[in-house]
């Protein structure tokens, strides 16, 4: 079934206009529990309380503080929050593009499927330009008050936008120090970059499954159905030595029995 | 609203979400994850109308009981108004065996990961003894510019990550399943057409005029920084400051903005080759008790240091 757009905007490519509809790419599969009370099993709710006296307050009444140092906030009326809500627009600008590799991927945060709305032969056009270049723009768009920075590439023909998280949302990999220590032996180098090479491959992601949400299912019918959950305990697994060189020869030697066997 | 579980897993920052050890053939790297993404922006405050902040609890939707930590269970709706209770140990029960473990079976090319799939990112610090299995991975890891990838269950749920290393420090990328991603087909969009070829030039010009270095200074929250502008007029002004009350202001400051810096010190420390252990938070009973189950947490605990 086909997926309902949730927005509806226009990307801006040089003076070219891309008329596009948003749909989500992902899909939420996580079990989501609810919170019960222990003695009814009755969900639970949440309450908003005064911290000072305990005394409920009604979401209605509650203002927005601004937190300052040693306990002082500045109060935020409704009317000076909305003045900074980012103004409407259909437009998806684009301010520069940048190689396809060059994005943190920690910043990629939710992606979306841009469709063609009316104007099919400029959207697969500027599909195929960014397929060809091999680049992505930096978007940036207004969707419901709020203001996006996201990537705008193609993918398989297609145009998607991936939300990319704000700058201060990710710690540079450079503001920390790498652990250090005695310089690594060259042999032991040798041997782990054969090992990965050993274990090398492709990425397909349909060969990875959520085993545990099937098993988590598995354990809610079982007890839905009345019956005693198997719990066996946990028995955590011995460390290893650390001998790193017997390690790595004994990983690689096991590799290539493992490949000889497969022949 | 009822509530769901999901805000009460989410991370403080300050301590490892998980720990245990990544192993690639028979080599172990014991490791501790600590957060790599922070919420941006400002958190702002609720305000009462006594001026007081405000804070939640958990009460029961029917009775209207005020709950702890320890009343409160989870559970799974089977139909409409009908739970099954799970309980921590039941899931505990089903990990896995090799819970404790990232297993790394498979490295790939790090630009065969489609940005589709990455979700979040945590920074993997060592933790133990040495560190010298952890950097080899990292290096030869980072030279080679490959990812390992596996599955591994944490806080009962299972994620597909992608471990690579930048900057010598290993990161764990969780990645979305197969099933999570949708295709243009799921979504019902048209075949695509051939684009004429005169068009497609015309944007690939305009790509090529446009093309620059990436600028993260373009990243930034321009409705953070207006926020911030708005504050220090206030500020300067003297409108509308509040002080919280003396009790109370633990608890704000709790959940506040200093947990950012707190963070970098942990991952620096972790990573200078000490102790991984978060420095030891005040009891604050009132924000532990509100945020996750005492139960869920012991027994993060107990499987941390074993």
């Amino acid at each position: 079934m086909a997926a309902r757009a949730i927005w509806k905007g226009v990307v801006k490519i040089g003076s070219t206009s891309v008329p596009v509809k948003l749909y989500s790419a992902v899909q939420d599969r996580r079990i989501h529990f609810r919170l019960l009370h222990k003695t009814d099993h009755e969900p639970v709710k949440q309450q908003l309380v005064s911290a000072d006296t305990g005394d409920p307050v009604e979401y209605a009444e509650v203002k927005k503080a601004f937190p300052l140092t040693r306990g002082r906030m500045v109060l935020l009326e409704k009317e000076e929050l909305e003045k900074l809500e980012p103004d409407d627009s259909r437009d998806i600008a684009i301010s520069r593009f940048v190689d396809s590799d060059e994005l943190d991927p920690r910043l990629y945060e939710r992606p979306y499927y841009l469709g063609p709305d009316g104007n099919t032969k400029s959207y697969f056009a500027a599909a195929a330009a960014l397929e060809k270049k091999e680049k992505e723009g930096i978007a940036r768009w207004v969707m419901r008050d709020k203001s996006y920075v996201g990537s705008l590439r193609a993918d398989n023909g297609y145009l998607m936008l991936i939300t990319l998280r704000h700058a201060d949302e990710i710690i540079a990999a450079d503001a920390l120090k790498p652990p250090g220590g005695r310089e690594l032996a060259q042999r032991e180098l040798q041997m782990a970059e054969q090992l990965i090479s050993a274990l090398h491959g492709e990425f397909d992601p349909k060969k990875f499954h959520d085993e545990y949400r099937a098993r988590v299912l598995d354990l809610v019918e079982t007890k839905a159905a009345g019956r005693k959950p198997k719990v066996v305990a946990f028995r955590p697994k011995k460390q290893k030595e650390d001998q790193l060189a017997d390690a790595l020869e004994a990983s690689l030697a096991g590799v290539k029995t493992k490949r000889k066997a497969r022949g | 609203m009822a509530e769901d579980d999901d805000d009460f897993e989410q991370p403080s920052g300050l301590r490892p979400f998980w720990s245990g050890t990544i192993t690639f053939g028979l080599v172990t790297v014991p490791v501790a994850l600590y957060s790599a993404t922070r919420m941006g922006g400002v958190a702002l405050k609720m305000i009462g109308p006594d001026e007081a902040p405000v804070r939640r609890r958990y009460v029961c939707s029917k009775d209207g009981k005020v709950l702890d930590a320890d009343d409160i269970v989870r559970g799974y709706e089977v139909e409409k108004g009908k739970f099954v209770v799970v309980t921590d140990d039941e899931l505990e029960a089903i990990e896995p065996r090799k819970t404790r473990e990232i297993d790394l079976q498979l490295f790939v090319d790090r630009s065969d990961i489609d940005p589709i799939y990455y979700n979040r990112g945590y920074f993997l610090v060592p933790s133990g003894g040495t560190n010298k299995a952890y950097r080899l991975l990292a290096e030869v890891m980072e030279k080679k510019n490959q990812a390992g990838i596996a599955t591994f269950v944490m806080r009962a749920k299972e994620y597909l990550v992608a471990i690579l290393a930048e900057n010598g420090i290993l990161r764990a990328e969780t990645l979305r399943f197969a099933n999570e991603v949708r295709s243009p087909d799921d979504v019902g969009l048209p075949n695509p057409v051939k684009a004429p070829p005169a068009e497609v030039k015309k944007f690939e010009a305009a790509i090529g005029r446009q093309s620059k270095k990436l600028d993260l200074h373009e990243f930034m929250d321009d409705y953070t920084e207006r926020l911030e502008k708005l504050v220090a007029q206030k500020e300067k002004k003297k409108a509308d400051i509040v002080r919280a009350p003396a009790e109370s202001r633990k608890d704000a400051e709790d959940e506040g903005g200093a947990e950012v810096v707190d963070l970098l010190a942990v991952l620096s420390r972790s990573l200078g080759g000490k102790s991984t252990a978060a420095p030891k938070r005040k009891p604050a009973k009132k924000a532990a008790a509100k945020k996750r189950p005492a139960k869920k947490k012991t027994s993060t605990k107990k499987r941390a240091s074993r």
